[in-house]
């Protein structure tokens, strides 16, 4: 209901909506600009053609996009407690996380996931895949497991700021640096970063190993190559970890009497 | 004269006081410096000599254009938005009482920020990658000054740009959407996304001959000693479109004032 509120003053300007959308898209766009600039000179990165490159970043800016779109409000925590209005929220017969969600919902950044849509129905067209039922089913579900893994480093960062409540750009270097590193072929960035983002934060999993096995590729580090299949289940244990820190978080909160 | 200087330090004093921001946003710009580092190795391992640079001019643009992106206000800056916003409440009519040139003003506002950023923002990842990688840093006195310069040309016209985009609100009723579409092109233009040098064809020469070049690569390239047509015509370049934007600025403000005081303000 909060969320249907914030959608209808969106609309009420609908010129102005739409010039902010298109902007939106434009400029989470020029990400994939660069990449296309850096084919004009290359014809494969990291062993990945630029059809194979477009489908790796499609994945990961619409993962992000609506990661975004859905719990990108919640970093906003640091400021709503600082200036009181979290506890306002406390006191209303909603959850804080719900409330959270809907604080300043911005239709506009479906920006970056109709971009990213538009890149994605290029490079599935671009590229030869050998489909099977399996993979079919792992791109659409991965899209869906990569955004919510992005929406739980959201969350985890929001609970960070029951702590350190300034610490908003904190998680800026892992959701827009993740999403930035994930749209490049991680083997590039040499097996500790891979082990880094594969077993610590797992950002792996998000869109670079559903995308090798769609491709038929092997993975790095010698793992098998139906880990891609693994990205629901990572996603899953994401949820637990980032709800038992926003509960941790909040109990804390209420404990030190804001 | 000293109206102006006072407000620049006031303004360099403000932003001093955004430590724990500042302390973030520098660890951000240091993350994203390593992802492009890793990139443009795989880049310019395949082919050397990119644009006319060779690696360690590629690594050196990463950190530094990090590190540039606040000061120069790459994606904006604060205070030019809070000039725009002044414009589009209408508070600007204070602005316009002093007995002061609005334009002179805020850009002493930007210059106090660009001031305290370059500092903070720009140092701190410049330091990291120099730690960790090998960058190319200007060999002579001369160089470095010429370094000093550049930047402050850069700031400059990033600043003319942004107040002419400020100054919009006068005419167009929500100038939010211009402020977008400057960003736009200020992220393609400037060497943000990827350096100037490696677009290829006329998209590249297009590229180079814009204002927002002048702000970010040209002010690189002159650290890198790597501009085409060498250092001087690179700043005669930055020179260029400064006045250009002055004299825009000017004729804005002149009749962005006019506007005001008709419309009974």
């Amino acid at each position: 209901m909060l969320v249907t509120m914030w959608i209808r003053s969106s609309l009420a300007y609908p010129a102005s909506f739409v010039m902010m959308l298109v902007a939106s898209a434009l400029i989470t766009g020029t990400d994939f600009v660069a990449v296309l600039l850096i084919f004009s000179h290359i014809s494969s990165f990291g062993g990945f053609t630029l059809g194979e490159m477009a489908l790796l970043y499609a994945t990961a800016s619409m993962a992000l996009g609506v990661a975004d779109l859905i719990t990108g409000s919640v970093e906003r925590l640091g400021q709503r407690i600082r200036t009181g209005e979290f506890d306002v929220w406390l006191i209303r017969p909603v959850p804080a996380f719900l409330q959270a969600i809907a604080d300043n919902f911005a239709l506009r950044r479906l920006g970056r996931p109709v971009q990213a849509l538009l890149v994605l129905v290029i490079a599935l067209r671009a590229v030869e895949i050998d489909w099977t039922v399996a993979k079919g089913i792992l791109l659409v579900v991965s899209l869906i497991s990569g955004a919510t893994i992005f929406g739980t480093i959201f969350v985890l960062g929001a609970a960070f700021q029951f702590i350190s409540i300034d610490s908003a750009e904190l998680t800026n270097s892992f959701t827009y640096g993740g999403q930035f590193l994930t749209q490049y072929p991680l083997s590039i960035f040499g097996k500790d970063i891979v082990r880094a983002v594969t077993f610590v934060v797992p950002l792996a999993f998000v869109n670079y190993y559903p995308v090798l096995y769609v491709l038929g590729k092997p993975a790095p580090l010698g793992l098998p190559s139906w880990i891609g299949l693994l990205a629901p289940v990572v996603a899953v244990a994401m949820i637990a970890v980032a709800s038992l820190a926003w509960r941790g978080g909040l109990r804390r909160y209420r404990s030190t009497g804001s | 004269m000293d109206v102006y200087w006072a407000v620049a330090v006031r303004s360099f004093r403000r932003f001093a006081t955004y430590r724990i921001a500042t302390l973030s946003g520098a660890f951000t710009n240091t993350v994203f410096g390593f992802i492009f580092c890793g990139v443009y190795l795989t880049l310019w391992e395949q082919r050397p000599g990119l644009g006319g640079y060779d690696v360690s001019d590629a690594l050196t643009f990463v950190w530094l254009q990090q590190g540039l992106l606040m000061p120069i206000g790459i994606f904006g800056a604060s205070t030019t938005v809070e000039l725009g916003e002044r414009v589009r409440s209408g508070e600007i009519a204070v602005d316009l009482y002093r007995p002061t040139h609005l334009m002179i003003w805020w850009m002493s506002v930007d210059a106090g920020r660009a001031a305290f950023q370059l500092i903070a923002r720009g140092g701190l990842p410049l330091l990291v990658g120099a730690l960790v990688f090998d960058l190319n840093f200007p060999s002579s006195v001369l160089q470095w000054l010429a370094v000093v310069v550049a930047l402050t040309f850069g700031v400059l016209v990033s600043f003319g740009i942004r107040y002419l985009v400020a100054l919009s609100g006068f005419w167009i009723n929500d100038s939010r959407g211009l402020e977008q579409l400057a960003l736009v092109l200020s992220l393609f233009f400037s060497g943000t996304i990827l350096p100037l040098v490696v677009f290829p064809g006329w998209i590249g020469e297009v590229a180079r001959a814009t204002p927002w070049a002048a702000t970010l690569q040209v002010p690189i390239d002159v650290w890198l000693g790597r501009n085409p047509g060498g250092i001087g015509s690179a700043l005669v370049f930055q020179l260029g479109w400064l006045v250009v934007l002055v004299l825009a600025g000017r004729l804005a403000t002149v009749l962005a004032t006019r506007r005001v005081v008709i419309h009974g303000g």
